[in-house]
């Protein structure tokens, strides 16, 4: 098998420039939105001091998520030796580090102050989770980019699998650190549970390979390179099994607290709520997010189609957001318990839950995020080379035999 | 010979009236001393001086005491630190943004029916999740327990409201401009009861217990086992709340 031939896109065409223009665009009302945030106050916004994190924490922690599980594809090449994927590591490596940083810009621009940031870098308190995901989040863009070189400079590739596991076990312990920060907290009935760092973990698998899967489809797509069938059966089916286990992991969870009675009205309020957080859990994370694409993944009708594996994994993205809305929002409406078992009134909504309707500015700036993410990988590829120049199945799989699908 | 025997026994009844007299102006003088020792207020530390782990300020709170309908310590503490009633500021804030630094919780028995009416704020715990999840250490306890945000410090990331099990923490969502020089706040960044701190360090009790009408509301040293709180503590029964997160709180309630 021949080396990897990996070429810049040429993005001289129209289509390029539309796409970046609509990405600059998509930046730009971020930005104004979280100007207006600041410059106003968080009054604009529909969170409160009831829902204290809102919809851009809800970008956010779904778009850092899912940067430690992009990474994921280039792990399973440098670390599980699955050569078929060595050459999407350096996309991998890329989406990685651009989701990370559009994630980072929405939890950062939602700040109060958020021009205290480098004073408060300089002061860190380690007894913090956050702290210590301020060092994990800013490692990740180093180990990362030194990740990249040794797989893009020659005089670097002897050092490629160090860094490539190094790499895999900073991002194992940078989504443990995302998972604790809801895992620590004792005071709420849905998060304090040590599961939530492998939660999380699991979760990343699934919405990072989603998204570098759109990404890299589009992109193929988009440059008219070939990719083959085979390579789409091979992420369509990864794709189901990361979903399969973070849905597990998702059973545990709800299972372990339905059989502790302090934790089953809060069950009760997030899986038979009748509510929005219900909805979103049922409709939107097992039945689309999760059911829907593990029929994709192992259906023979569904098979070897760009279409349908694209369809899986906008589903997988979709339920993914569901699920964190879930989680964070859901998590915080259902009321503190200060006296469990009795019943709590008072002035500031305490013992009811608190309704939280996101404004159009803390959406638009989760929005500019995902905008950023795309538009680094967007402007990446065309400044180096991180796309092969084909993922034609015989030039990807040294065992490929032209009859097998 | 009987001269000498009424002299010697008038002089023992002198030295034994003299004896019983000293003895009382002494046990007299240890008992009112010893009264204004123990209920002396609490000491001003020098403004000198650092605050040290000697003392923990704590308050009990008698809800037995506390009437539904009264709302007093809340009104002073608005006074005192300018916000609700006590500020004009916060006019675009929804009810559900605007700031709360203790609040009236009304507690009622599912089964019985029966209700309680308490004050709430921040509790003070020794071992505060507020002050553990802090990024910046903005959330911060002082030495002698009083737990309170440096709002020079405070992102507004929000991750203590998040932490807090009382809910006692409030973010500020609008620019503030009429604010009180003891209590400053700021857009942006979290608060909630700083037990009076101002107050505290002068040698006076937080607007809260000075302002209740039922003295429900008792300050005091912790540590300090003469102090009325810690005898009072010793010798009652209290509870905490939320004591099974075991944060040892430096707030007590009674009759609840």
């Amino acid at each position: 098998m021949k080396p990897t031939t990996f070429r810049e896109i040429s993005g001289d065409s129209t289509g390029y420039w539309a796409l970046l223009g609509l990405l600059g665009l998509i930046i730009a009302a971020g930005l104004g939105a979280a100007w207006y945030m600041e410059h106003n106050g968080h009054w604009v916004t529909g969170m409160n001091n009831q829902i204290v994190w809102g919809m851009p924490h809800v970008f956010a922690v779904f778009l850092i998520v899912a940067a430690s599980g992009a990474l994921n594809v280039a792990s399973m090449a440098s670390v599980f030796g699955r050569t078929a994927f060595k050459p999407l590591s350096r996309l991998s490596g890329l989406l990685a580090i651009a989701l990370l940083a559009g994630g980072l810009m929405v939890l950062v621009l939602d700040l109060g102050r958020p021009d205290r940031l480098i004073m408060a870098m300089m002061n860190l308190n380690f007894m913090s989770i956050f702290a210590w995901n301020i060092i994990l989040y800013n490692g990740f863009f180093v180990i990362v980019a030194v990740y990249l070189w040794t797989l893009m400079e020659r005089r670097g590739n002897r050092f490629t699998k160090s860094a490539g596991l190094f790499a895999f076990l900073w991002r194992l312990i940078l989504t443990l650190g995302t998972g604790s920060i809801f895992g620590f907290l004792v005071a709420r009935q849905a998060y304090d549970a040590a599961i939530m760092a492998p939660l999380f973990i699991a979760l990343s698998l699934s919405f990072g390979l989603a998204i570098f899967m759109l990404v890299l489809f589009a992109s193929y797509r988009g440059c008219g390179r070939p990719l083959g069938d085979d390579m789409i059966i091979r992420m369509q089916r990864l794709l189901g099994l990361f979903v399969v286990a973070a849905l597990l992991f998702v059973i545990a969870y709800h299972l372990t607290n339905l059989y502790a009675a302090e934790h089953r009205d809060v069950e009760r309020f997030i899986l038979d709520g009748n509510n929005v957080y219900s909805g979103l859990f049922w409709v939107g994370y097992v039945l689309l997010g999760s059911l829907i694409p593990m029929a994709i993944a192992w259906f023979a009708p569904f098979r070897a189609s760009l279409g349908w594996a694209s369809t899986a994994a906008v589903l997988v993205v979709t339920g993914g957001m569901a699920m964190i809305y879930v989680i964070i929002i859901g998590g915080q409406a259902y009321p503190l318990q200060l006296f469990p078992g009795k019943e709590v009134s008072s002035s500031f909504f305490d013992g009811v839950v608190s309704p939280y309707t996101p404004s159009l500015a803390e959406t638009l700036l989760g929005i500019g995020g995902v905008g950023v993410a795309l538009a680094i990988v967007v402007v990446g590829i065309r400044l180096l080379k991180f796309l092969p120049l084909s993922l034609e199945d015989a030039k990807v799989d040294p065992h490929y035999k032209a009859d097998k699908v | 010979m009987s001269n000498k025997k009424a002299m010697s026994g008038n002089q023992i009844d002198r030295y034994r009236r003299r004896f019983l007299a000293q003895s009382a102006a002494i046990a007299g003088a240890a008992t009112l001393g010893g009264g204004l020792v123990l209920t002396r207020v609490a000491h001003a530390r020098p403004a000198d001086q650092a605050v040290n782990s000697d003392k923990r300020w704590g308050l009990l709170i008698d809800a037995g005491k506390c009437a539904n309908d009264c709302d007093e310590c809340v009104k002073a503490c608005e006074m005192e630190h300018g916000w609700g009633r006590g500020s004009s500021d916060e006019q675009h804030s929804s009810p559900e943004q605007k700031a709360q630094w203790i609040r009236k919780v009304t507690v009622r028995d599912r089964t019985t029916g029966h209700e309680t009416s308490l004050p709430m704020m921040c509790q003070h715990c020794a071992y505060p999740p507020c002050v553990d999840v802090c990024p910046t250490g903005a959330s911060m306890k002082r030495d002698d327990g009083i737990v309170q945000v440096d709002k020079h410090r405070c992102i507004g990331c929000r991750y203590c409201m998040m932490a807090c099990p009382y809910k006692a923490r409030s973010f500020i969502h609008e620019d503030l401009h009429a604010q009180k020089t003891e209590s400053p706040r700021g857009k942006g960044t979290v608060e909630s009861c700083n037990l009076c701190v101002n107050r505290v360090d002068r040698g006076e009790n937080p607007a809260c217990a000075d302002a209740c009408p039922e003295k429900a509301i008792l300050f005091g040293d912790l540590k300090d086992a003469n102090s009325e709180i810690a005898r009072r503590l010793a010798s009652e029964p209290s509870t905490e709340i939320r004591g099974d997160l075991r944060l040892d709180l430096g707030v007590r309630y009674q009759g609840i």
